[in-house]
């Protein structure tokens, strides 16, 4: 991280709890989590399906409540009890499934953010689009539909179409789920790739522990739902990051490290599901 | 080459529709004009339809060479138009509304389901008695029964529409109109063809519906006049007549939608 920058983005979460429909079913989706993502920080969240890693992503965003606590976002309340903000340009998503818009075509959906926001002209929109994609060598998509590319250029795309908002904050959950391990790494570079462009703090929500120990510069384990933090790993490898960096010796400790925890969370994530069975 | 390769597949299905074509008029002309099957007898045979049809003196008066035929054409044409133009107009805006607002839903949609079920053609004594003339009344006919499939179609394109989308224009800083024509529009355009497509089939057949009830001219009133007169080849070739315009109107339809929605016609290779 670059000291003295001045980058925006520092999340705080305070003791935040959500239950879903208190009055009815009264899901506990997540209970007292306090964790802080410094400015332009790479936080990677991982714990076990189900655990409430999209609600804490929901709650910041703006999509959803909470039910106690409070956010913060550069010293500013954005979700408490009484207060959530909207949805806005400066926390992105990247959803799990991907929303790229099927009916527009690669530059009609990176350019759709500045255009709506006025913050661009079009052509200035679509100069700055091409520009992107040819830093990362997409260049010659521009007029296809999200339809026609690979899953895992969609990935890509969406990732583009977050980036030119300039957010301070870009959520991604999950994002490379279902892709293959070969498209993964390659992901990941991309991903190491533009956030060394223009570092900014990103919120990643994954289960595969070699990508969060890849790409974190923290990663934060979540307990079995309610979603209590567990444990917080800083990852002290050196920026920027290749892939062979998993063979050095530094790496496999952080992974036996995070796979201890995550582990101990499965199992009891395991025996609950066997009891709600029985 | 897959241009040439294209032609030649359009050429191969084109051929095998004339074949489908032929075998059925031989069929018809074996069943009616040669083996003279019992239930038959009284269908006029594909040969005689076809002398009448193109007859410079039709018995009946109507043939490809009269004015008649072509006004009774001109009637029915410009009925379903108007209805259907309306059906697309009031049903789209009316299904947009609903998907799109909660409130707007709970007040409409019972009403829409309780008017949605009456056949058209029930309409009629209503029509007639309320409505200024037989002319409105089977326009307002034809356009009830394309009015509801349009509307239930848009509402339920809207309501597909995957919730990411919402989530995602918001994100990107969307005011609410631009959500509506970014995303509520386009999400829902495949159903609403879908749902004009079924409209326009449906205006069809409550408007001959209309015109042999309550009409003055047009094709579905020449049926039934044909059928007064014990005219069967007129019956049969206006039948026709109807068919292809049904099938002209689907086509048309169909080549708005692939105009308007490029990523799904790209989707499908078409």
């Amino acid at each position: 991280m670059t000291e003295g920058m001045q980058i925006p983005g520092a999340i705080s979460i305070r003791h935040v709890s959500k239950i879903y429909d208190p009055e009815g079913v009264h899901v506990e989706a997540m209970r007292d989590c306090t964790f802080d993502i410094a400015a332009g920080e790479f936080t990677v969240i991982v714990g076990p399906s189900g655990c409430g890693k999209t609600t804490l992503l929901n709650a910041v965003a703006g999509f959803d409540n909470i039910t106690a606590g409070e956010i913060y976002l550069d010293g500013e309340l954005i979700s408490s009890t009484k207060y959530q903000i909207q949805p806005n340009v400066d926390r992105m998503v990247v959803f799990q499934n991907g929303a790229l818009f099927p009916w527009k075509t690669v530059m009609q959906n990176i350019t759709y953010g500045p255009i709506v926001q006025g913050r661009m002209s079009k052509m200035d929109a679509q100069a700055k689009a091409r520009e992107m994609l040819e830093l990362v060598c997409l260049n010659g998509l521009e007029d296809k539909y999200p339809e026609e590319l690979s899953s895992g250029v969609q990935r890509r795309v969406e990732i583009l179409r977050a980036l030119i908002n300039e957010p301070r904050v870009v959520m991604l959950d999950e994002p490379f789920r279902g892709l293959d391990a070969v498209a993964k790494t390659v992901m990941h570079e991309f991903l190491m790739q533009l956030f060394c462009a223009s570092p900014r703090t990103m919120f990643f929500i994954t289960h595969d522990l070699d990508e969060a120990i890849f790409l974190g510069h923290k990663v934060v384990i979540m307990t079995t739902r309610p979603a209590q933090i567990k444990k917080i790993v800083t990852v002290d490898l050196p920026w920027p990051r290749r892939h062979s960096v998993m063979n050095s010796k530094r790496y496999i400790d952080l992974k036996r490290e995070v796979l201890d925890a995550v582990h101990e969370e499965a199992k009891k994530a395991f025996e609950a599901g066997e009891r709600e069975m029985a | 080459m897959p241009s040439s390769t294209k032609s030649a597949s359009f050429c191969i299905q084109l051929f095998r529709a004339l074949v489908g074509i032929a075998l059925f008029l031989i069929l018809w002309e074996l069943f009616t004009a040669i083996l003279h099957l019992p239930r038959f007898k009284l269908l006029p045979n594909p040969v005689s339809v076809v002398k009448e049809w193109v007859s410079f003196a039709p018995v009946s008066g109507r043939s490809i060479f009269t004015a008649e035929y072509y006004l009774d054409m001109l009637y029915s044409i410009a009925r379903v138009l108007i209805a259907f133009s309306l059906a697309t107009v009031l049903g789209v805006s009316l299904g947009l509304m609903m998907g799109w607002s909660r409130i707007f839903y709970d007040f409409s949609f019972p009403l829409v389901e309780i008017f949605r079920p009456m056949p058209p053609i029930s309409w009629i004594p209503l029509a007639v008695l309320i409505l200024p003339g037989v002319e409105v009344s089977v326009v307002f006919v034809t356009f009830i029964a394309a009015f509801f499939a349009t509307v239930l179609n848009t509402l339920l394109g809207v309501l597909s529409i995957d919730k990411n989308y919402f989530l995602a224009a918001r994100c990107l800083g969307s005011k609410p109109t631009q959500v509506f024509m970014n995303v509520v529009v386009p999400g829902a355009l495949p159903f609403i063809f879908t749902g004009l497509q079924i409209a326009m089939g449906i205006a069809w057949l409550s408007l001959v519906a209309g015109e042999i009830i309550a009409g003055q001219r047009g094709l579905g009133y020449a049926i039934y006049e044909g059928y007064s007169l014990f005219q069967n080849d007129q019956v049969v070739y206006y039948m026709l007549t109807l068919g292809i315009l049904g099938f002209i109107s689907s086509a048309g339809i169909r080549a708005v939608g692939r105009k308007l929605m490029t990523w799904e016609a790209r989707r499908r290779g078409i």
